[in-house]
């Protein structure tokens, strides 16, 4: 027989209290793991609704001269076609030591065309990207399949009198016009969209970039990070982060975990105060037992084991079982707060031996007071008979 | 050189304001394998007199010195040891713990020491063997007579092989043939060399016993003819 045989025997007689011992920190460590889980898919739900959000860096090329402005942010070098973004720059970026946060890169070339005698913007585009990039289009036709296929703004179509399945000229090269997009309540109300090589060719400016567009994330490092190492890559162009389309979301998420803290710590406290009451009450219950174990010779650090023994029993139940409930209720409660769907649950080994850690150490933290005055009691006290 | 040395020992209660002396300069000595019956009315200091023999109550005054060491000049957790490694006791109420099988309760002073489970069992057996109580090792306190409580809390307390054994009114929660049967008990320990230290209040008692020694109002009133 060994000091764990004490401990484990104690803890099977006293079913009912040892139940709400364990129930109270399970509570308590269940409530953590629910909101790290919660935390953690907002983390997701951010990432994976990225592209709803937009591009997050812009990249310009590096001139003095800002004439031109899209989307609410001034193009620079168009009008004086001091060009220095090219086609070559885009596979760079896709080099950077980040590329694994990149979702979507896109290259565009703008310029301004006389069209049945209105000035016109034009804008070439990669349409898969474009597309990709920005979600919240939508086209009354169907989207561009070839070089000679044109997205128009919903004013242009307005103002040219054009309809799905029309065609329009554009420097004398006949474009057929295969979608129209709704309106949007930006400039690409007022813009053709066509394929960027064919601008480039009508532009003749072949290989030519006004702007790129590139949607990032990063979980683990700010989007300022990103930014750098772009610029490294591209040197002469000029990159800048368009923090808005994030921070909202990232603020929130920010008030969210200082909230989860701030419930956790206190959900851990009245974890902790019930195994601390309950463990000191335990030791009281149990003053002629440990007057029994003082008098046949135990010292006082065997007695400490016993009731450290009995906590960390306690604490690794809860820690385990406060991990499966967290996990539970996080697929519940999660999709509720997110809007994400609960889908399959991810265990993190990380944050399981961390819950069962955590309930351990409260365990053990609760009852060291209770341990070392059950070792100070004095056994003739205790053991009143004598 | 006596087993127990025991020399101008004194014990003060404080109880509120006043001052009540439990112990006032006792001196005894106590030889190996003697069996000692400790007698005197109710608050004639026996109670508190076990205890200090057996290191569980610091004295206000005196020493006590068993095997030549000065118990109470030892650290708190030298004298656990010592308590180990020298006493064994048989509390009033034999004080078995509840949610312990019999075997387990009878190896509780064991489980500190570096015996493994097997030569622990085997010692717990051969003691439970040498009472009487083969076959109800797996049986709980509760489940068993008082006078089984008794001989389990006996065999707990020889398990170690202690030189002295210590016993607080050992049958006075017992019927009269019961009660018979531990004297007889203690007896035949006391035939084969074990010291014995027995506070009683049953005069009956103190026939099994070698000498008898009356406290009365924390003196020694007689102390069985010994100098």
């Amino acid at each position: 027989m060994r000091l764990k045989d004490i401990s484990i025997n104690n803890l099977r007689r006293r079913k009912g209290k040892v139940f709400s011992l364990i129930l109270g920190l399970t509570i308590g460590i269940t409530t953590v793991v629910t909101l790290i889980s919660i935390t953690r898919m907002m983390n997701e739900d951010i990432a994976n609704k990225l592209d709803e959000f937009g591009a997050n860096i812009l990249i310009l090329p590096r001139s003095d001269d800002l004439s031109l402005s899209y989307g609410g942010m001034s193009v620079g070098g168009v009008s004086v076609d001091a060009q220095t973004l090219m086609d070559s720059d885009v596979p760079k970026i896709s080099q950077i030591e980040a590329k694994e946060n990149l979702s979507t890169v896109s290259p565009k070339l703008i310029g301004v065309m006389e069209i049945e005698g209105k000035k016109i913007p034009l804008m070439g585009v990669q349409f898969s990207e474009e597309i990709r990039l920005k979600k919240w289009w939508k086209v009354h036709g169907s989207e561009p399949k070839s070089r000679d296929e044109a997205l128009l703004g919903n004013e242009v179509a307005v103002r040219l009198f054009k309809s799905t399945g029309d065609t329009l000229p554009i420097n004398g090269k006949p474009v057929r016009i295969s979608g129209i997009l709704d309106e949007t309540g930006s400039q690409d109300d007022f813009a053709i969209f066509a394929d960027l090589t064919f601008v480039q060719e009508v532009m003749k400016k072949p290989g030519s970039l006004s702007l790129i567009e590139v949607s990032a994330y990063c979980n683990t490092c700010p989007i300022e990070e990103i930014v750098r190492q772009i610029s490294k890559q591209l040197p002469h162009a000029k990159v800048t982060a368009i923090k808005q389309t994030l921070q909202t979301k990232m603020e929130a998420l920010d008030h969210f975990k200082k909230f989860s803290v701030g419930i956790s710590i206190i959900v851990l406290l009245i974890g902790s105060l019930i195994v601390f009451t309950n463990m000191m009450a335990s030791v009281n219950e149990r003053k002629r037992e440990i007057g029994i174990f003082r008098a046949i010779g135990f010292r006082k650090s065997h007695v400490v084991r016993i009731i450290f023994l009995e906590a960390l029993i306690v604490g690794l139940i809860a820690g385990i079982i406060g991990y499966a409930w967290g996990l539970g209720v996080s697929q519940v409660i999660g999709p509720m707060i997110t809007g994400m769907k609960g889908g399959k649950i991810f265990i993190d080994p990380l944050l399981a031996i961390g819950a069962i850690f955590l309930s351990s150490l409260i365990g053990i933290l609760s009852s060291a007071y209770p341990a070392i005055h059950a070792s100070k009691m004095d056994p003739t006290t205790a053991l009143r008979a004598l | 050189m006596s087993l127990i040395e025991i020399k101008k020992l004194n014990k003060a209660y404080e109880s509120g304001e006043e001052c009540v002396m439990a112990l006032v300069d006792v001196d005894l000595n106590i030889e190996k394998g003697e069996f000692i019956s400790v007698m005197g009315p109710s608050g004639s200091g026996k109670s508190t007199l076990l205890t200090i023999l057996g290191g569980l109550n610091h004295p206000t005054g005196g020493e006590v010195v068993v095997d030549d060491i000065p118990i109470y000049k030892l650290s708190l957790e030298k004298l656990a040891d010592f308590r180990r490694e020298y006493l064994g006791f048989i509390f009033q109420s034999f004080q078995l713990i509840p949610y312990l099988t019999v075997i387990e309760n009878v190896m509780l002073p064991l489980s500190i020491t570096e015996k493994t489970n097997r030569e622990q069992v085997k010692m717990a057996e051969e003691i439970l063997e040498r009472i009487g109580l083969r076959g109800k090792e797996r049986r709980l306190p509760d489940q068993l007579s008082g006078g089984e409580q008794e001989r389990v809390a006996i065999a707990r307390a020889l398990v170690n092989s202690p030189p002295i054994l210590m016993a607080d009114e050992p049958t006075g929660n017992l019927d009269s043939k019961t009660g018979k049967e531990i004297m007889d008990l203690f007896k035949s320990l006391h035939e084969e060399g074990q010291t014995i230290v027995m506070v009683t209040h049953n005069p009956e008692n103190t026939a099994f016993s070698t000498r008898t020694i009356s406290l009365k109002d924390g003196r020694v009133e007689n102390n069985g003819g010994k100098a």
